[in-house]
């Protein structure tokens, strides 16, 4: 009984990377429509930033900040200037973010080599905290499960209850007709493009800080937050909720009861759920 | 102190050509859709009539900026539109209310109409628009795609008033609609223009344009055809025949 709380657990926690990831990336791809195959990238430079700063500050909320905001800036930049033109062309787009991310992963081996780094946190949040049945559990990851469900919460009243969310909603059904109520759906749209990576980057030092930052990682976190989004049902935060839960908790009992077919479960569970509800769990039919 | 001689500051200033095209040519793919049409306006409502496939839909989206022009200009208040972006024209001043009425699925009528950020001292502001059109404050939570086609032209014409445009530029507002509805749309329509509402209404409808306004021109074939009154096209069965008759 114990293991299989601890195994939830660690599954739930998981699952709150998996969303902070997956957040942004239905921000970009499943409101926008912007097929970012860059997304993984971002995470995975996040977490090298957020390492750098917190190895030269000491500051984990600072390195977390501070790679948010700097890769932010490039998603900006790479929306404006690669994918704008491209915006109604998914291929060109598919394949453009594919290059940035090709030559982003590359550099980021050069320069961070490719042996595995951790985000260090204070002293004072490495310990563990007495839970009743399972016992001892890092005080860390119950902190990053409810970062995960502040952001979560957040970006719904953020996307459903402002006059901000309104304009994004509108520019996705008819961005033309959203332009001609006086909105520059283009900057909307751009910052829009920098909220999705830098959630990515803030996954990124949250991931890196429970989790060895690795090369190759972005490819992996790419596809979970793909799976993740798609289950969830496009476009809908909390769809991503609860399409990376389900993710976490069935990767997480496969790793222990059927270790050999953890990632076949996983894939298997995007399989069903989209036999039953091609829209996904929360996605709207269209 | 100004001088007697100046130019009064608006009264009396001739301003038949506040909105004014000039040659303008617009291609649709390879369709020459708009040639050569030129016609200016000032403050009175005016109305465009024509067949369909004529170009009318086709110059209002020429106006609104969602079609480029391959030629000629556009001026409102002096200043030429044409190659702007649809927002930078809407924050000119022309307001626009699409063919189709095109509101948002995903936005309720509250959320349509806050969404515009209309200063609340402004003639036009979310409570104005609710005054105006109280069916829409009836279903205010509801999204656009609930609404009846009278309910989504009215929420269309009140989300482009909030802009609280100097020229409100609609597209055949009447298509498909019950005539009941036209008739109050008509109504409301008139009291907004009545206040002083710069209006340019593209119709088929002939009645529902000669209710709002004077002024009505005739578009065929990608060309201003005919500047007539109201009364000319009214009360003439021949004219109504040739430009807007089935045969």
């Amino acid at each position: 009984m114990d293991q299989f709380l601890l195994i939830a657990l660690n599954g739930l926690t998981l699952a709150a990377v998996y969303f902070l990831v997956a957040s942004g990336l239905t921000l970009i791809f499943g409101l926008m429509r912007v097929i970012s195959m860059a997304h993984g990238m971002s995470y995975l430079l996040g977490g090298y930033i957020g390492y750098e700063i917190v190895r030269q500050t000491g500051n984990w909320i600072l390195g977390a900040l501070g790679a948010a905001i700097a890769v932010g800036l490039l998603g900006l930049f790479i929306h404006q200037v690669l994918i704008r033109r491209f915006q109604d062309d998914d291929m060109r787009v598919a394949l453009v973010t594919l290059g940035i991310s090709l030559i982003g992963t590359d550099l980021m081996l050069a320069v961070f080599g490719g042996t595995a780094t951790q985000v260090p946190i204070p002293k004072d949040f490495q310990i563990g905290l007495d839970l009743p049945v399972i016992g001892q559990y890092p005080l860390i990851r119950l902190l990053i499960l409810a970062v995960a469900i502040v952001v979560g919460v957040g970006l719904t009243l953020f996307i459903n209850k402002t006059r901000f969310g309104s304009i994004v909603r509108a520019g996705v059904d008819d961005s033309q007709m959203t332009s001609a109520t006086g909105v520059n759906v283009r900057l909307v749209f751009g910052l829009i493009f920098l909220l999705g990576s830098a959630l990515a980057a803030f996954a990124g030092v949250v991931g890196g800080t429970l989790f060895p930052l690795l090369p190759g990682q972005d490819g992996s976190y790419l596809l979970f937050s793909l799976v993740v989004v798609i289950v969830g049902g496009m476009g809908s935060v909390p769809g991503a909720a609860i399409g990376a839960v389900l993710v976490g908790l069935v990767s997480q009992f496969a790793l222990v009861y059927a270790p050999t077919y953890s990632l076949v479960l996983t894939f298997a569970l995007m399989v069903i759920v989209l036999a039953v509800r091609p829209q996904g769990i929360l996605g709207r039919a269209s | 102190m100004r001088s007697i001689w100046e130019d009064p500051l608006t009264t009396q200033r001739d301003e038949s050509g506040r909105f004014q095209v000039t040659n303008l040519n617009v291609y649709y793919g390879r369709v020459h859709a708009l040639q050569d049409v030129s016609f200016s306006m000032g403050r009175e409502p005016l109305g465009m009539i024509g067949r369909n496939g004529m170009g009318k839909t086709t110059l209002v989206k020429a106006i609104a900026g969602f079609l480029p022009a391959r030629s000629g200009s556009i001026e409102f208040e002096g200043h030429d539109i044409v190659g702007r972006q649809p927002h930078q024209i809407t924050r000119a001043g022309i307001g626009y209310v699409p063919q189709g009425r095109r509101v948002f699925p995903s936005l309720t009528v509250h959320e349509h109409l806050t969404m515009v950020g209309a200063k609340k001292t402004a003639r036009w502001n979310v409570a104005a628009i609710y005054d105006l059109f109280p069916r829409l404050a009836d279903r205010k939570k509801n999204g656009g795609g609930e609404l009846s086609g009278g309910e989504q032209q009215m929420l269309a014409i009140g989300r482009a008033l909030l802009s609280n445009p100097r020229l409100l530029v609609m597209d055949e507002p009447s298509e498909g609609l019950a005539p009941a509805i036209v008739d109050h749309l008509a109504e409301v329509l008139r009291s907004v223009v009545k206040e002083g509402q710069s209006v340019l209404l593209i119709e088929q409808n002939l009645r529902f344009a000669t209710e709002l306004c004077d002024r009505i021109l005739v578009m065929v074939n990608g060309r201003v055809a005919a500047d007539l009154t109201a009364q000319e096209i009214a009360s003439n069965p021949d004219v109504q025949n040739k430009y807007l008759g089935v045969v």
